[in-house]
Formats: C-alpha cells, structure tokens, sequence
C-alpha cells in the first residue's frame, strides 16, 4: 500500500502545479505537427505512418518519464524515500506514476494521429489496443529504470534519450511491425508471434528492473 | 612504487612463449587470410573455393567476423564482470569490464567499417539496415550509451554500480534482436535465414547460402582462435593499466 502512497503523492504534487502534464501536452502536439508540416500534401504510405506514430510517442515519452526520479533529486527528497521505503516499493509506486501517465499519453497521442493522418486507418481494432496495452507497459518499465540510473548521474536531460534508446530499440521495431499489422487489418493469428515476444520483453524488463533497482537506490 | 609496477606487469612464467605463439600464429593467418587464391576447383591445401556473386570479397571473413565476434565477447565479458561487481562490490571487476567495453568499442567500430565497406562492393551500398548490420548498430549504440553514462558520473562506486546495471539491462535485450530481426527485415549476410509464408527457412541465393571448404574453414577458425587470444591479452594489459593507475592515483592522495 506505500507503493499506492507514493503514487498519490506524486500525482498530487503534479497536479498543483501541472508543470509537467501541461509541457507534455504542447510536446505532442508540436511533435505531431511538425511531422503535418514536413509531409504538407504529400501521399505517405501506411506503413510510414505506424512509424512515425511510435516516433512521436518515443520521443514524448524521452521528454516526460525521466521527471519521477530526477524531480526528487532536484528538490532534494530522495533521501526521505530511502528512510521511508524499501526500495522494491518505491519502484512500484514511481513505476505506476509512470504507468499513468504513458496510457493517458498514449491515448491522446493515438486520437489525435488517427484525426489528423489520413492514412492511418486502424482495421484491427483489438490486435492495436492490445499491442498499445503491452507496448505502454515496456515503455514504462524501462523508461523507469533509465529514469532512475539518469537521476545519479550529471547532465540528466540529454543522457536521457541516449540510454534509452539501444533498451527501447527492440520494444518499438516489434510495436512498428504490430502497428503496420493492425493497420493491415492481420487476424490475430498473424501478429501472435509478435505478441508474445511484446509479452515477454515486458516480463523479463519488469523481472530484471526490480531485481536491480535495489542497486541503482542503495549507493 | 616502482615495485608496486614490476609486480604486476610480470604476467606469467610462459608469457614469452604465448607471445611467440600469437606472432607466428596471426602472421600465418594474416598471409593466409590476403594472399592465398581463390581458384574454380581447389585442388591443393592453400586454394579457397570460387563463389558465384563474391570471388575476392570472400577473404573478409578471416578478418571481418573475429572483429564483430569479438565486439559480443566484449560485451558478454562487461555483462559478467558486472554481474560479479554487483556481488562482491569489487572495484577491480569494474576495471575488468571498464577494459572489456573499451576493446568492445573498438572492434565493434571495426566491424561496422570493413563490413559496411564489404557491404558497397558485395551489395552495392554501405548501408541496408540487414539485420546483422541493423544488431552491431544497436550494440553500437549500447557501448556508447554505456560511455557516455560513466564519463558523467564522478563518485567512483556510484560510476561502477550504475554503469554495471546498465550493463545488465542492455544485455536483456539481446534475445529480442535475435528473434525478432529475421521478422521484420530480410537477411543479406551469408549464412542468414529468411522468412517466407512465416516460416524461417535456408536462404536460396548462391551468396547467403555459401558453404566453406575445409582449408577455408581452417584458416577462419585459426583467424577467430588468434584474434580472440589477442584480445584476452589486450584486456588482460588493459585492467592491469586500469587498476595500477587507480593504486598510483590513490598513493599520491596519501602521500
């Protein structure tokens, strides 16, 4: 139940100044409108699209996850959470914070790309919302734990990007196929390969996160 | 400090030997690799096998693969050592791994060059995101990555600590590559499969479905044995450098 505190805390602490919500919102939209700028009236194939979908969603998410551990070392509150908490429970709670905010970004980014992209027809409702479901779930996990390792080290903002990606590389080629496939209108039967490498990406991830933060936490 | 720097480079009694051994043996490999012909029906032990679409481009892979096989090898090292550094706390296993990434940078980076070179002859660009080419860059990536967090940490047991979980944390995601590459590209690289109607089948091209004579096979394996030698005894002199500069750095401190 700590683990729910914590988020608590964070998502009030948010939501007072809305610092961080509003800033990722003029994010994604900036994102997507300059990918609408640089296409003008071009023709872009379908499976261009589902690429730059999980563009935008990389590079918001680069913008937005690091804040749960950096905001704590920069007001100087994370040596109250190592007096309160064990370790395995603040990753939780950090990890659900994250959770949070990767669905409500993810979805916003999905409505809106689906608005404004012509070409971006999901025909295969169920096969993109639950490769959407699984791919959140890596992208949080493993934007958590980068957030955690970047948040000891100097030049937090621009280390950011530059970890995750060789750890998110293989979590978005698999989403960019499952995207194409959904987009394709594929039977489930097509994409199971695919979804059960998402599936376990996501467990070992979470597995080897929770095993390690108690390093990453403990100097 | 003087003897502080004898006792540790003195590496062993049969050094000299193994040193000898090395020399003549990449020296061989070296000839072998460059000079040997390549004829239609090799009859005679020093004549490679004639093969459709390669002819001369062939040889690279006496010098081509020890480079990429040993950018894993480095890598699997880090990942141990760091593993072992998380166990035991252990500043020199960070040296070790320290040593293993900085020889893994540098053959990874070879690797890319020659085969991307390769690549512009055999395949007619540098660069066609294969997923061989697609996994060396990504492993790129990760040594970099793994660089660039330990040059922004100062405190020395912070450095080794999160630059050994991200270690471990890279390595995770080897699997995915291996699995997932052959899905989402098509192989160019000789020995690669390819997938067709969603079954993962022997490639039909005369370049990527090639087979080695025995002496071809001969000498790429006493290239990979020579090269791999050579670079425990790179690593091994680079730790030591390692932690000797770290004992000097320490000594001067106290004095």
């Amino acid at each position: 139940m700590k683990a729910y505190a914590l988020y608590k805390k964070d998502i009030h602490s948010e939501l007072r100044t809305r610092y961080a919500i509003n800033s990722l919102a003029m994010f994604i939209v900036v994102a997507i409108s300059v990918i609408l700028f640089s296409i003008g009236n071009e023709q872009i194939s379908q499976s261009l699209t589902a690429g730059l979908f999980w563009v935008v969603i990389f590079f918001s998410a680069m913008s937005g996850l690091a804040r749960v551990f950096v905001s704590e070392e920069e007001r100087g509150t994370s040596l109250t959470l190592h007096l309160i908490a064990a370790p395995s429970t603040i990753y939780s709670g950090k990890l659900l914070y994250n959770l949070i905010l990767v669905f409500c970004m993810n979805i916003a980014i999905a409505i809106l790309y689906s608005a404004l992209f012509n070409a971006f027809i999901i025909r295969n409702f169920g096969l993109f919302a639950l490769s959407l479901f699984a791919g959140n779930i890596g992208l949080a996990v493993s934007s958590t734990t980068i957030a955690a390792i970047i948040s000891k080290a100097n030049a937090k903002g621009t280390l950011f990007p530059v970890l995750a990606f060789p750890i998110l590389l293989p979590l978005i080629l698999i989403l960019v196929q499952l995207t194409s496939l959904s987009n394709q209108g594929a039977a489930f039967s097509d994409a199971f390969f695919e979804l059960a490498i998402l599936i376990c990406y996501d467990v070992i991830m979470l597995t080897g996160s929770y095993m390690l933060f108690d390093f990453i936490w403990k100097d | 400090m003087e003897r502080l720097v004898v006792l540790h480079l003195n590496l062993g009694k049969y050094e000299m030997i193994w040193k000898i051994f090395l020399f003549i043996l990449l020296a061989f490999v070296l000839v072998a690799g460059i000079a040997f012909p390549i004829v239609p029906h090799p009859h005679s032990w020093y004549e490679f096998p004639f093969i459709q679409g390669l002819g001369e481009n062939a040889k690279i892979i006496f010098f081509h693969v020890p480079t990429a096989w040993l950018a894993s090898v480095a890598f699997l090292m880090s990942t141990i050592y760091s593993i072992k550094y998380l166990r035991k706390k252990n500043l020199d296993d960070d040296a070790k791994s320290y040593a293993a990434n900085q020889l893994g940078i540098i053959f990874c980076i070879l690797a890319t060059v020659t085969g991307a070179v390769w690549a512009r002859f055999a395949w007619g660009s540098f660069w066609s995101w294969d997923p061989r080419q697609t996994s060396i860059f990504a492993l790129l990536l990760i040594y970099g990555a793994w660089f660039a967090l330990r040059s922004s940490i100062e405190q020395e047991d912070k450095r080794a600590t999160l630059s050994a979980v991200y270690s471990i944390i890279a390595f995770l995601t080897v699997p995915f590559f291996i699995f997932i590459m052959p899905r989402i590209m098509l192989g160019l690289h000789p020995g690669a499969e390819e997938v067709e109607n969603g079954k993962v089948v022997q490639s039909s091209s005369p370049v990527i479905n090639f087979q080695m004579n025995g002496n071809m096979l001969f000498i790429f394996f006493l290239s990979l044995i020579g090269f791999t030698i050579l670079y425990f005894w790179m690593w091994k002199l680079g730790y030591k450098t390692i932690i000797l500069k770290e004992k000097i750095n320490k000594n001067h401190i106290r004095e």
